[in-house]
C-alpha cells in the first residue's frame, strides 16, 4: 500500500510542473471542450449542493442554506408513512415489465421481421413500427384518452354499438398496470427491435448458408444460429436497462395517468411523486428527500450492473 | 401463446421448406397486425378531427368521420395561437439544434483525440452526470432562484443542448475516422481547429446529420421543461406543451380557439382537442419516414458504448 501511495506521489510531483504547459500544448483541444463542461457544470453539477434541501425545513424566505436543520425528519417520515416503499415497488415493477417484456418483444419482432423475404414488406412495416417512437408523450396521452375514455372513446364505442356494458379504466386503478405495460410495448418495440435487427444483420450469412447446407429447418435455424448470437446483445442490454430500474419514466405516466388520483395507488411512481411534491405542494425537502434516496440507490445499482458486466464481457463495460 | 405454436410446430418435425412457409406466413400475419395497431390510434384522431362534434358526444370517435366537417380545423387555424406555437418551436429548434451539435461536435473530437491528455477526465466528468443526479427539486430551486429562469424561454432552449449520451455517441462516429487523417493534417502545419473544421467536419456528415436529428426531434417534442419553468404568465408556448394545456386545461382550449369572444358550450370541444394533436403532430408523421434512416443509425452506432 505505502509503495503504492509512494510511487503515486512521485508521479504527482513529475507530473505537477508538466499541468500547464500540457494546458499550454493543448490550448486548443481545451478550449473546444470549455461550453461542454461550461454546460454540464451549470446544470449539472451547480444542484449538486441544493440535495442539502432534503435535511432541512425549507422556509421560502430563507432560502435552502438559512433554512432549520432537521437531519434525517424527512426521510423518517416518507419511510414510517410507508409512502417511500409503494413508490419504490411501483416503479421498480413497471420497469421490470418495461425491461424483460420489452426486450423479448423486441427480440420476437426482429426475428419474424428478418424472415420476412419481401423488402417492401419489411420497410414500410418497420416504418409504420417506428412511428411512436417519434410523437411526443403528451400525443401518447392524448391517444391513449382517445381510446379509453368513458364518455367518447373508441373502445367504449364499439362496446356500446355490440350493446355491451361500457368499460370504465380511468375510475378503475387495477386494469392499469397491464395498460401501461401494453402503451409502453407498442410506443419502444419499433425502436428497440432495431438493435436486435442490426445484431441479426451482423452474423455470418457463411454460418447460415451452411446451416442450410445441412438441412436445418427455419426453426433450427432459429433456435441454433439466430437466438445464440444474440445472446450477448440481449444480456448486455438487459443488465444496462437494470441499471435503470429506479429511473421512472415520466412522459408516459404523467401524460396517461396525470393528476388523477384515483389512480395512485397502483400507477405513483417517484417521479410523478416528485413531481407532485415540487410543483403542486411546494414541499422541495419531501421532494429532494425521495429524489435523493432514489439517486443514492439507482447509482449503486449502476454501479454493480457495471460490475457484473466487467466480469462476463469487459470491451462492453462503462468505465 | 405465439411461442406455443412455434413449438408445435417445431415438435411435429415439418419438412425442409414447410418450415420457412410457416415461420414467414406467422411472421407475415403478426408483423402486419403489429404494424396497424402502431398506426391505428394515429388513424381516429385524424377521423374524429372532421367529425362534427354532435356525433362525438353520441357515438364517440370513429374511424371514418360520418359528419365531415372542417369546423374544428378552422376554428384553431383562426385563432392564430397554434402559428405562434409554431413559430417559437421553429426558432427552439433551430437555435438549439445549431449550437448543441456545434458544441457536441468540438467535444466529441477532442475527447476522442488519442494524444489529448484530459481526455479521460473530461469524459467522465461528463458521464459522471448520468450516474448521479441532484433530483428534480434542487434543479428547479436553482434554475428559478438562482438563475432566475422562470418564465424564459432560455429555460426551454438551454438544458436541451446536449447529453452525455449524444456526446458519447458522437465519439463513437468520430472513432470511425482514422487517426491518420489528424496526424496528416499535423504535419502539413494545421492547427487543431483547423483540422477539425475542414478535415474532420466534413467527414462526420452523416454523423452531424443523425445528432442534429435527435437534438431535433427532443426540440420539437418537448414538453418537460416548459411544464416547470413557463407559467400562465407566459402567452406562447412550445407547441406540445401547447397541446398539453388545450387538451387538460379549460381555458387553455378556450384561448386556442377563439379567446374571450366565445363561450365554452360553442366549441367543439373534442375535435378541437384533436384538430390540436393532429396539428402539433403532422410534420413529424410526414418527415420521418424520409430521417428514420439516420435515426437507426444512431440507435446501432449508440447502443455499444465506446
Amino acid at each position: 500500500m505505502r509503495k503504492q501511495s509512494e510511487k503515486k506521489a512521485s508521479q504527482m510531483q513529475v507530473k505537477r510542473p508538466n499541468f500547464f504547459k500540457l494546458l499550454w500544448k493543448y490550448r486548443v483541444l481545451t478550449l473546444m471542450c470549455v461550453p461542454a463542461i461550461v454546460f454540464f457544470f451549470a446544470f449539472s453539477y451547480m444542484p449538486l449542493p441544493g440535495i442539502y434541501v432534503a435535511f432541512v425545513k425549507y422556509n421560502y424566505g430563507k432560502g435552502i442554506f438559512g433554512s432549520k436543520f432537521v437531519g434525517l425528519q424527512n426521510f423518517e417520515f416518507l419511510a414510517e408513512s410507508g409512502k417511500l416503499l409503494t413508490l419504490t415497488r411501483n416503479t421498480i415493477l413497471y420497469n421490470l415489465a418495461f425491461i424483460i417484456l420489452g426486450n423479448l418483444l423486441a427480440v420476437f419482432v426482429a426475428i419474424l421481421l428478418n424472415e420476412m423475404r419481401s423488402k417492401w414488406f419489411k420497410k414500410v412495416s418497420q416504418t409504420m413500427m417506428f412511428l411512436p417512437y417519434f410523437i411526443s408523450q403528451v400525443l401518447v396521452g392524448v391517444l391513449v384518452y382517445n381510446l379509453l375514455n368513458y364518455d367518447t372513446g373508441f373502445v367504449n364505442g364499439v362496446l356500446s354499438s355490440l350493446g355491451l356494458e361500457k368499460w370504465q379504466p380511468y375510475a378503475d386503478p387495477n386494469c392499469w398496470p397491464v395498460l401501461l405495460v401494453i402503451i409502453y410495448l407498442w410506443q419502444q418495440t419499433g425502436y428497440n427491435s432495431v438493435v436486435y435487427f442490426a445484431a441479426i444483420m451482423g452474423i455470418d450469412a457463411e454460418m447460415i448458408e451452411a446451416s442450410k447446407v445441412d438441412g436445418a429447418n427455419a426453426f433450427q435455424k432459429i433456435r441454433y444460429i439466430i437466438l445464440p448470437s444474440l445472446k450477448p446483445t440481449i444480456v448486455i442490454l438487459l443488465l444496462f436497462a437494470l441499471g435503470g430500474v429506479v429511473k421512472g419514466n415520466f412522459g408516459l405516466f404523467y401524460n396517461i395517468i396525470g393528476t388523477n388520483s384515483l389512480l395512485y395507488g397502483t400507477t405513483d411512481i417517484i417521479e410523478t411523486f416528485v413531481y407532485r411534491a415540487t410543483m403542486t405542494d411546494f414541499n422541495f425537502s419531501t421532494a429532494s428527500a425521495v429524489g435523493l434516496y432514489q439517486s443514492v440507490i439507482g447509482f449503486v445499482i449502476v454501479m454493480t450492473v457495471n460490475y457484473i458486466v466487467k466480469k462476463i464481457e469487459p470491451d462492453y463495460s462503462l468505465f | 401463446m405465439k411461442k406455443n405454436e412455434e413449438n408445435v410446430q417445431i415438435g411435429a418435425k415439418v419438412k425442409l421448406g414447410a418450415s420457412d412457409v410457416i415461420v414467414r406466413t406467422f411472421g407475415y400475419i403478426v408483423i402486419s397486425i403489429y404494424a396497424l395497431a402502431c398506426i391505428f390510434p394515429f388513424l381516429i384522431i385524424v377521423g374524429s378531427s372532421f367529425t362534427a362534434e354532435t356525433v362525438i358526444r353520441q357515438e364517440g370517435v370513429k374511424l371514418i368521420p360520418k359528419e365531415f366537417t372542417m369546423q374544428a380545423y378552422e376554428m384553431v387555424c383562426m385563432s392564430g395561437t397554434i402559428w405562434k406555437s409554431y413559430l417559437l418551436t421553429f426558432a427552439l429548434t433551430a437555435i438549439g439544434t445549431t449550437l448543441g451539435l456545434s458544441i457536441i461536435a468540438m467535444t466529441g473530437y477532442a475527447l476522442q483525440r488519442k494524444d489529448f491528455p484530459f481526455r479521460n477526465v473530461i469524459s467522465f466528468y461528463i458521464y459522471f452526470t448520468s450516474l448521479f443526479s441532484a433530483g428534480l427539486a434542487p434543479y428547479y430551486l436553482l434554475m428559478t432562484q438562482t438563475y432566475k429562469l422562470k418564465d424564459s424561454y432560455l429555460a426551454v432552449l438551454l438544458p436541451l443542448m446536449m447529453s452525455p449520451w449524444l456526446i458519447i455517441l458522437m465519439k463513437n462516429f468520430v472513432k470511425a475516422i482514422p487517426h491518420e487523417i489528424t496526424e496528416s493534417g499535423k504535419i502539413d502545419g494545421a492547427g487543431d481547429m483547423k483540422i477539425f473544421v475542414s478535415l474532420i467536419l466534413p467527414m462526420l456528415k452523416p454523423a452531424l446529420a443523425t445528432i442534429g436529428l435527435f437534438l431535433a426531434l427532443g426540440y420539437w417534442n418537448e414538453w418537460y421543461q416548459s411544464s416547470l419553468f413557463l407559467s400562465s404568465k407566459v402567452d406562447v408556448k412550445p407547441l406540445q406543451y401547447t397541446l398539453y394545456e388545450v387538451v387538460n386545461k379549460m381555458d387553455a382550449l378556450k384561448n386556442s380557439v377563439a379567446g374571450q369572444y366565445v363561450t365554452l358550450a360553442d366549441i367543439p370541444t373534442e375535435s378541437v382537442k384533436m384538430a390540436n394533436a393532429v396539428l402539433a403532430t403532422g410534420p413529424i408523421v410526414f418527415l420521418y419516414p424520409f430521417i428514420q434512416k439516420y435515426f437507426i443509425s444512431g440507435i446501432t452506432v449508440g447502443a455499444v458504448k465506446g
